[in-house]
């Protein structure tokens, strides 16, 4: 048996059905929640990469590495909400953050 | 070779990914997170994607998640009552992620999805993965790779406009009030006798 596509598509189907389990049970602890959105962003990338590789076109590769940088981006940017949040409420609980709602 | 080498990385992958979702102690999520990014690094040099198999090191394991861990031991917070919800969330979690992955393998197996199993050469004319995605990424995606430049420095700005605060009773250093005292300001003389204070 050869190493094919579908090997790679089962197991990024897989990691992102746990991305989206770890999102709904953590309801209450944001930082899982991130870390799940960077196992999301991870499967995705491998999802590109095994299509770039398979389909014999290198603008996969492009793809994840953008991908890449939105997911830095969005960890730099969530982390700094969090730590702002802390600061001013003295925990993290997201349950019930209704602040916005006035 | 190649499926075993698959297989173990992959499993290892699954599992990691698991405990990182299930583990008590945030600091062990990340920990099982960096191992993760491992892992699936050495999954994408199986089929031959060399640089971003580095860049999935330099980036996540170098910068995410050691940022995570920053973060994680910054805020003290109690995590275990945190973890409460646990189980009142998973039947309901379990359900969607369920049904998520019923509608992934039923469009995949609609496709009839067995896929290719030869890994095509990506770019005939490069020697190695580096050379061919250079040779597109300064090219034909020029314009992707700035716009990507900009929306790391916009996530820098953000997150220093965030977090920077200025706290009263600080004493910070004002370069231009320093160099502009004078002598006058600056010294006082007095003449002092000898056996009496001042």
């Amino acid at each position: 048996m050869e190493l094919g596509l579908a090997h790679y598509l089962s197991l990024s189907a897989a990691l992102f059905t746990i991305g989206v389990f770890g999102i709904f049970v953590n309801r209450k602890n944001i930082i899982v929640i991130l870390m799940a959105i960077e196992l999301l962003l991870l499967s995705v990338n491998i999802n590109l990469v095994a299509f770039a590789a398979f389909n014999g076109d290198i603008a996969g590769q492009i793809f994840a590495m953008l991908v890449l940088t939105v997911a830095a981006a969005e960890a730099a940017v969530g982390l700094a909400i969090l730590v702002t949040y802390f600061r001013n409420r003295g925990d993290i609980a997201v349950e019930d953050v209704n602040l916005m709602r006035g | 070779m190649e499926v075993i080498a698959f297989s173990i990385l992959s499993a290892i992958v699954l599992i990691s990914a698991i405990c990182v979702i299930a583990a008590r102690n945030p600091v062990h999520s990340v920990l099982f997170l960096i191992l993760a990014f491992f892992t699936s690094s050495g999954l994408l040099i199986l089929i031959g994607a060399e640089f971003l198999a580095m860049l999935l090191v330099v980036v996540y394991v170098g910068a995410v998640a050691v940022l995570f861990l920053f973060v994680v031991m910054m805020l003290d917070v109690d995590f275990v009552e945190l973890k409460q919800g646990f189980l009142n969330y998973a039947p309901f979690g379990g359900v969607v992620a369920l049904v998520f992955f019923a509608e992934i393998a039923l469009v995949a197996s609609a496709m009839g999805i067995s896929g290719p199993t030869e890994n095509f050469d990506a770019s005939p004319g490069a020697a190695t993965n580096v050379e061919a995605i250079g040779q597109v990424m300064y090219t034909q995606y020029l314009l992707l790779f700035q716009i990507a430049g900009v929306v790391l420095l916009v996530a820098m700005i953000g997150a220093i406009v965030l977090t920077l605060r200025h706290r009263p009773g600080v004493r910070r250093q004002s370069v231009s009030k320093q160099t502009g005292r004078t002598r006058e300001e600056g010294v006082e003389l007095k003449d002092v006798r000898p056996g009496q204070g001042i």
